[in-house]
């Protein structure tokens, strides 16, 4: 690839990347009232999309191989018994990457 | 007006912390990563500053090594990056009103950006606006930094860092427990994880995120005279 070709397949993930952000404000302008629909939807969909967030970070892990699953598995219990716990964000992603981490270079 | 920004800076840094972590390693991977593949510094600090999202920028890495074909590179960003659709939708009102820096909160509203944003409880003393903004700019400072500092130093670092990427699985297990704790109804919550591990199954880790977006958006549109119901939605 030439570097005029680089720079325009970097222009074309910039374009697409602010389409699938900018296109929410575009079609719903704030000037006019949001459609009823759009706003059920602005709702419910972030507790969702944190559940999918979770699954695609997670996307890579597989059970029947390998370690399966389970540093990532006792991870995660970690993180929510400490956030249930004392519900300190930082202390329940801290402890829970840590954990992660001796297990991963230690154990398994 | 200057004391603003430094208070809202000072309520958004410790919200970003987690992000400082997960972003430093994840930076530092993809600018190595670029670094190896034949890149100078030059590209993963710029590609960090203008595409800021993750993702997409190790795959950019690959559709730099193989043919000239930018509709393709348009179309994988597109489907890639189409959750950030839903992320606008959910942020139609927080932006309202922002003036010039909803520009910029839109422009940088990466995953992380878009969960600190939705889910912080913002103190009353501090502007919304410049909190939004603090938390948006931290993480973008994070991300160029890391990737720079990758590009150019990759080569000669030694990983003893194994795991510290599950930082950020951390981190949204968290903020869904936050989400989950705070509504009566687990519905969308529920449904957001059982169809994704659903469709991780049936699609595969690199074809799941388009299906289980689609289902998502028929469910909670299917159900919504239920959910919509007590009140209170989901």
């Amino acid at each position: 690839m030439t570097i005029t070709q680089q720079i325009i397949t970097v222009a074309m993930v910039v374009f697409g990347t602010m389409i699938t952000r900018f296109l929410p404000f575009v079609v719903f302008q704030s000037n006019k009232p949001t459609p009823k629909y759009i706003q059920y939807l602005g709702k419910v969909l972030p507790g969702a999309v944190f559940g999918l967030l979770i699954i695609y970070c997670l996307r890579n892990v597989s059970v029947f191989t390998g370690t399966h699953g389970l540093p990532e598995a006792i991870a995660i219990v970690v993180v929510a018994v400490l956030h249930k716990w004392k519900r300190q964000m930082l202390l329940s992603i801290a402890g829970g990457t840590a954990v992660y981490m001796l297990l991963v270079q230690l154990v398994f | 007006m200057n004391h603003k920004i430094k208070k809202a800076f000072r309520a958004a840094f410790p919200h970003t912390l987690p992000i400082f972590a997960g972003f430093w390693f994840l930076g530092l991977t993809y600018g190595i990563y670029m670094n190896v593949s034949g890149f100078s510094f030059w590209y993963p600090m710029l590609m960090s500053i203008t595409i800021f999202a993750g993702s997409i920028e190790f795959v950019t890495v690959n559709l730099l090594l193989g043919a000239f074909n930018p509709l393709q590179a348009l179309a994988m960003t597109l489907m890639i990056n189409a959750r950030h659709l839903f992320y606008g939708i959910a942020m139609l009102d927080k932006f309202k009103g922002m003036g010039w820096k909803k520009f910029y909160l839109i422009f940088g509203m990466c995953d992380e950006s878009f969960s600190i944003n939705y889910t912080a409880e913002i103190p009353e003393d501090v502007d919304r606006g410049w909190f939004m903004f603090a938390v948006t700019v931290l993480n973008h400072f994070y991300w160029f930094f890391g990737s720079t500092l990758g590009g150019i130093f990759g080569s000669l670092l030694k990983f003893d860092t194994k795991g510290l990427d599950f930082v950020m699985t951390a981190m949204f297990v968290v903020i869904f427990m936050e989400q989950w704790m705070k509504e009566e109804k687990h519905a969308s919550e529920l449904i957001g994880l059982g169809i994704s591990v659903l469709c991780l199954i049936i699609f595969k880790a690199e074809n799941f995120m388009i299906p289980s977006m689609i289902g998502i958006l028929l469910l909670l549109t299917g159900s919504r005279r239920i959910l919509e119901k007590g009140g209170e939605a989901a």
